[in-house]
């Protein structure tokens, strides 16, 4: 596997499992492994993780990405050692930042339920190549992620015009949408990975799917009142 | 090498073995013997800048990567010492071992000494062995190395501490008539400098860099972009003058460089270091080579070849690869050598496999529906491990990790009577998953897996904890921190490996026919090369005829007679039973992956669908039709191709003409083709020559920016100038201007240019014009990039997979480039390439089968919702779309499939994973970097609750 398959996740995982620093060691830029250059996909990832912890109230500098190869044994000594120190210098995660730990934990929690979301919206900006250094600080900005995480999406389903044709809900990949035939569908928020597949399945006949951003989304309709009543073909 | 007798397909080679007092069976490298070992001499490797040990390996990448004993040790002196005999646990030393003679038969072979870096002591110039901070670009490029002397440190002999202010002197060695120096151009100088200088600034941002140069001579493929990227780092200097280093000065050890410039006349400037940029020279001993094997060398003491094949000595069945053909550069090297191996294969191929014995393997146990089941065999590896990490401890800790219901210590896991004990192991506690804690996964991983495939049990049920590289070696002097991460690191793996599935390897049959695709010099080259090994060939030709641009060149500047060698050429081609040749085609389609390609070919013949195992792109390139110098508007402005073909016919108007300016660099290295054209300097030189040939009292003048006639090539350069062709140097922000005007009542082209010397304008009448106009990428470049799913460069020629390593091969697998299409390249440098995708593509299909890794990647349907992220993601173009009823669904060719896993990273919702490395197991290695009992302590210790 390449650098480029370090997934998110896997760094908010060691976060969250309280480690205080998490390093990854690619390939030297531009001399890859494959012939993917995978290793600049690590570094957009990395950078992107990096104003998330910010935005977040970690340090950022928690994170740290180097490129190296197999030949660069005292660097990689070097780089370790530094950061070791920085790490230590940082001190134990959360307490140093002054977050309480359970905040800190379902913080992590919730960017990570946002994942899906987050690769969505910065899809482009994950697979690109910074070839200069100095773009690094400006790739991802604070106002950018910030705004990212403001404006989070939801769906919802609007009951009055969902004809339970069972399009999204077949089309949803995280089967987050439950109903049947006949049955308005409703989509369990805490499922629901907000990749708008939904949104884009609903026929635009029928609209019933509603993208949300800033507004809590309203309360699923009771169980009891979900079967349809087929009022066109009943009159 | 004593001596080789016999024949092209029969020769008797007698070998002596020196010893190297070592057991190579026995070595494993593990390094305890060069810790001891009392004697410390100058280390050959880093040019004798810092210490070894007698009993050391040679590098830190050698293979085999064992010790060997050289002769400063004190037994072999004195016979005293022995002590790395005694400290190596596997008794790999033998102090008593004497040269061994080997004889051997083979059918060919194949000379690849390399070459010698000119030794500046030699001719004493530049205070090189005098000055102790003058230093040849060899031991520059060890003082820049992680490896080197001084740990990648740039550090000057004299007071050890780093040089701000250093300068390159070029060309130490090479373009010199003078005895002691090479007349011709070492080719890799100038790159190999722009190189040293980029590294000398990332070590030091501050570092200020001057380059006293001749010529700069940028010509091979990205390198102008490199020399523009050089140039532009702060602090860098290009300075265009001959120089000498006049003396030191006595308090700092500096050193005062002499030079000159147009502006400033002659001055002296003081340097903190110089470093001479030495060029190469023919192997040592390549007299001695020559003689005893029977071959010539040419007057420069390289291999003396054909300039049709390179790669030919003058002795049938003896061939030549790299730098010993001249000097040259890496990927021409590599071309050479799969070229080379290529021609070897043509006189074993008939012998091909017949000394290969199947390995055959236990059935594969199911173990799907047991509970993991995981050993731990911890190595002490020798001393290496086994002295830092308290091995016995681990083991015992490894028994109390969920699912290990086994574990055991290892003196050497890689020895072959540990793996027979893994086996039998597995057999006896019923193991269905391994940690083997050692080395490196990247040497012994294969071994392992083996090792379970010979117990019956899948071989991805298997884990590697490296806790040498990762653990003892870096933590040598903490022994117990060390034996606390050789359990963290044993820990993760086990996680890991409770979590493996088993998977299978695909093995694809491999069609045995070739397709190549363009019939000039290199794609005919190529399709004998295949053929010659009884491969079937399909040659396919967009013209009505073969032969490609090589029709237009009439010669070689090295004298070859191209239409006769291109006459034969489409002979040889046309009578070989195995090579079908389509003209006037054009490729409908291509489909399929490695060994089983599927193209449709319209042509003559109608419409064909061929199945091939291997592809070749050998599509040439085109000429620029130039816009400027009045080209087209006058019929005396030509291109150095239309003068060649005039000069051919015997045309008066240009034999019998009183003077012909060249002018070089028309339409490239310029802002819309920002490459060197690469051939027309020494093409300009070739028309010249032939010109003064036939007319000796000709006035031509050739108008350049910088020569580069690289390699031999240089010693034509001379010649032409020797025999009054004038060479004027110009400047690409005052180009030469021409206008068509009269002289004394005589029409003439009159071409205005500074002279840099003289610093005035001169104008020169001339009757023809000829204008060395740039090689163009082919016009069918896209479609068939697009065909074949390959890429283009960013100056649209072919992409190959990697520069240097791979340069005849693309990144799809199975597909393969030659001559121009890969980049501008003179016949015998198309040839050579042509040879070397043979070679590569007869590797492929020489073969019956291609294993595809089990660790590729799959989606799940339900998962994906068709955003295509992961078809962004992955460069080998192995996930599509597929429709079915859900929608557009990603769906992976695992045999194009590499495992890089980018595919996974991107995707949203999970539904791509890449087997052998799922978020799974991932996140299972990251939970368990802490001890599940520790957890909440950390954490608490961490958020500071407690």
């Amino acid at each position: 596997m390449c650098s480029g398959r370090i997934d998110l996740e896997f760094v908010l995982r060691a976060f969250s499992n309280g480690q205080d620093g998490v390093f990854i060691g690619g390939c030297r830029l531009n001399e890859c492994n494959y012939v993917t250059h995978g290793n600049y996909h690590a570094l957009s990832m990395a950078l992107l993780c990096r104003k998330i912890m910010e935005h977040i109230g970690l340090n950022p500098e928690r994170l740290n990405i180097q490129f190296m190869s197999a030949g660069d044994g005292i660097l990689f000594a070097e780089h370790m050692n530094d950061f070791g120190k920085k790490v230590k210098s940082l001190g134990p995660l959360g307490i140093s930042e002054g977050i309480d730990k359970d905040v800190l934990k379902s913080k992590i929690e919730e960017i990570t339920r946002l994942i899906p979301y987050i690769k969505i919206a910065k899809r482009e900006k994950l697979g690109s190549r910074l070839t200069n250094k100095a773009d690094y600080d400006g790739f991802f900005t604070s106002n950018e992620i910030d705004s990212l995480l403001r404006d989070v999406p939801s769906y919802y389903i609007d009951p009055d015009k969902c004809q339970a044709c069972m399009i999204c809900a077949k089309k949803c990949p995280a089967e987050a949408i439950e109903g049947s035939k006949n049955r308005i569908h409703v989509i369990d928020q805490d499922k629901c990975i907000k990749c708008g597949t939904c949104f884009e399945a609903c026929p635009p006949r029928f609209g019933a799917v509603t993208r949300m951003v800033g507004k809590p989304v309203p309360p699923p309709i009771p169980e009891e009142k979900r079967t349809i009543a087929r009022k066109s073909k009943e009159k | 090498m004593e001596r080789a007798e016999g024949e092209a397909g029969n020769f008797k080679v007698t070998l002596i073995r020196k010893p190297r007092y070592i057991k190579e069976d026995k070595c494993t490298g593990c390094g305890t013997c060069l810790e001891y070992c009392p004697v410390q001499y100058p280390d050959p490797f880093n040019q004798e800048i810092s210490k070894n040990k007698a009993v050391h390996i040679y590098f830190a990448q050698a293979i085999p990567l064992i010790s060997y004993i050289d002769e400063s040790c004190l037994y072999l002196k004195e016979k005293k010492c022995r002590i790395c005999e005694a400290v190596c646990q596997n008794d790999a030393v033998n102090l008593e071992q004497q040269p061994e003679k080997i004889e051997i038969n083979v059918a060919a072979i194949l000379l690849s000494p390399g070459y010698e870096p000119f030794d500046p002591r030699v001719k004493g110039d530049y205070g090189y062995g005098k000055f102790a901070n003058v230093v040849t670009s060899l031991d520059f490029e060890r003082l820049l190395c992680a490896t080197g002397p001084y740990e990648g440190e740039i550090l000057r002999a004299s007071d050890k501490r780093h040089p701000h202010k250093v300068a390159w002197i070029q060309c130490v060695g090479s373009r010199r008539v003078t005895p002691g120096d090479n007349s011709y151009c070492s080719a890799v100088c100038c790159t190999y400098t722009q190189k040293q200088v980029i590294l000398a600034k990332e070590h030091d941002a501050a570092a200020e860099c001057t380059i006293f140069h001749n010529d700069v001579r940028s010509y091979g493929k990205d390198f102008e972009l490199y020399y523009q990227r050089t140039e532009r780092l702060p602090g860098i200097r290009f300075i265009r003058s001959y120089t000498s280093v006049v003396r030191e000065v006595p308090e700092t050890q500096n050193l005062v460089v002499r030079y000159s410039t147009p502006d400033e006349g002659v001055k002296e400037e003081e340097f903190d270091m110089v470093v001479l940029s030495v060029g190469l020279n023919p192997p040592a001993d390549a007299m001695a080579l020559a003689d005893r094997f029977g071959i010539e060398l040419n007057s420069h003491g390289f291999c003396q070849a054909d300039s049709s094949n390179l790669m030919e000595t003058t002795r049938r069945g003896i061939f030549v690869s790299g730098a010993f053909q001249g000097p040259m550069d890496i990927p021409e090297s590599v071309f050479s050598a799969s070229g080379a191996g290529a021609q070897c294969g043509e006189f074993l191929d008939y012998r091909r496999g017949k000394l290969t014995r199947e390995r055959v393997y236990p059935p594969e146990k199911d173990v799907s529906s047991e509970e993991p089941r995981i050993g731990v065999f911890v190595c002490h590896c020798g001393a290496n491990i086994g002295r830092i990490v308290d091995v016995p401890g681990t083991v015992e800790y490894a028994l109390t990790l969920p699912h290990v219901v086994y574990a055991q210590e290892q003196l050497f896991s890689c020895a072959t009577n540990s793996a027979k004990e893994i086996t039998d192991m597995i057999k006896e506690k019923g193991l269905n998953r391994v940690v083997v804690a050692a080395c490196s996964p990247r040497t012994l991983e294969p071994l392992f897996r083996d090792t379970l495939r010979e117990a019956g049990i899948n071989q991805y049920f298997y884990e590697m904890a490296n806790i040498r590289e990762h653990d003892s070696w870096v933590h040598a002097k903490e022994p117990e921190e060390a034996t606390r991460k050789a359990r963290d690191i044993i820990r993760m793996s086990v996680a890991r490996c409770a979590l493996l599935e088993p998977l299978q390897e695909i093995d694809l049959p491999v069609n045995k026919a070739g397709l190549v695709v363009g019939g000039g010099i290199a794609g005919m080259t190529c399709a004998l090369s295949i053929a010659g090994q009884g491969h079937e060939v399909y040659l396919v030709e967009k013209d009505k005829d073969l032969g490609g641009m090589a029709r237009r060149i009439h010669t070689t500047l090295e004298g070859l007679d191209v239409q006769a060698y291109l006459r034969d050429l489409v002979r040889r081609v046309y009578q070989h039973p195995l090579i079908h040749v389509y003209t006037d085609a054009i490729i409908m389609e291509a489909t399929g992956y490695v060994g089983n390609f599927v193209t449709l070919v319209k042509s003559g013949r109608g419409v064909t669908e061929i199945k091939h195992g291997a592809t070749v792109i050998a599509i040439g390139a085109d000429e620029y039709q130039p816009t400027e110098y009045l080209y087209g508007e006058d019929d005396r402005v030509l291109t150095l191709l239309e003068l060649e073909e005039r000069i051919a016919r015997g045309e008066e108007k240009i034999v019998n003409s009183h003077c012909l300016v060249m002018i070089q660099c028309v339409g490239c290295r310029n802002e819309d083709r920002n490459y060197c054209s690469r051939v027309c300097c020494s093409q300009a030189v070739k028309n010249a020559l032939k010109l003064k040939e036939l007319h000796p009292e000709m006035d031509i003048y050739i108008l350049f920016r910088d020569m580069r006639t690289y390699g031999l090539r240089e010693d034509y350069y001379r010649d032409a100038s020797n025999k009054d062709v004038k060479f004027i140097r110009w400047e690409p922000e005052d180009k030469p201007q021409v206008e068509a005007t009269t002289a004394e009542g005589r029409p003439v082209l009159r071409v205005t240019v500074t002279d840099p010397i003289l610093g005035e304008k001169l104008a020169i009448d001339a009757d023809v014009l000829a204008l060395a106009a740039a090689v163009i990428p082919p016009a069918a470049n896209r479609e068939i990039a697009q065909l074949f799913k390959v890429s283009l460069g960013p100056d649209n020629f072919f992409k190959e997979a990697h520069v240097k390593l791979r340069p005849v091969e693309f990144s799809a697998e199975g597909v393969y480039l030659c001559g121009t299409a890969h980049y501008p390249k003179h016949i015998p440098e198309a040839i050579n390439q042509a040879y070397g995708a043979a070679g590569r593509a007869l590797t492929l299909l020489s073969h019956d089968i291609v294993t595809v890794s089990g660790s590729v990647c799959e989606v799940d349907d339900k998962k994906c919702m068709g955003c295509g992220a992961c078809i962004e993601a992955c460069t080998y173009g192995a996930i599509e779309f597929r429709e079915i009823r859900q929608g557009k669904k990603a769906v992976v060719n695992p045999v194009i499939c590499k495992g890089d896993g980018l595919c996974n990273a991107k995707c949203p919702t999970g539904a791509i994973r890449l087997k052998h490395f799922t978020d799974e197991e991932i996140m299972r290695q990251i939970d368990s970097v802490v001890p599940e009992e520790d957890m909440p302590q950390q954490f608490d210790r961490a958020v500071g609750d407690v």
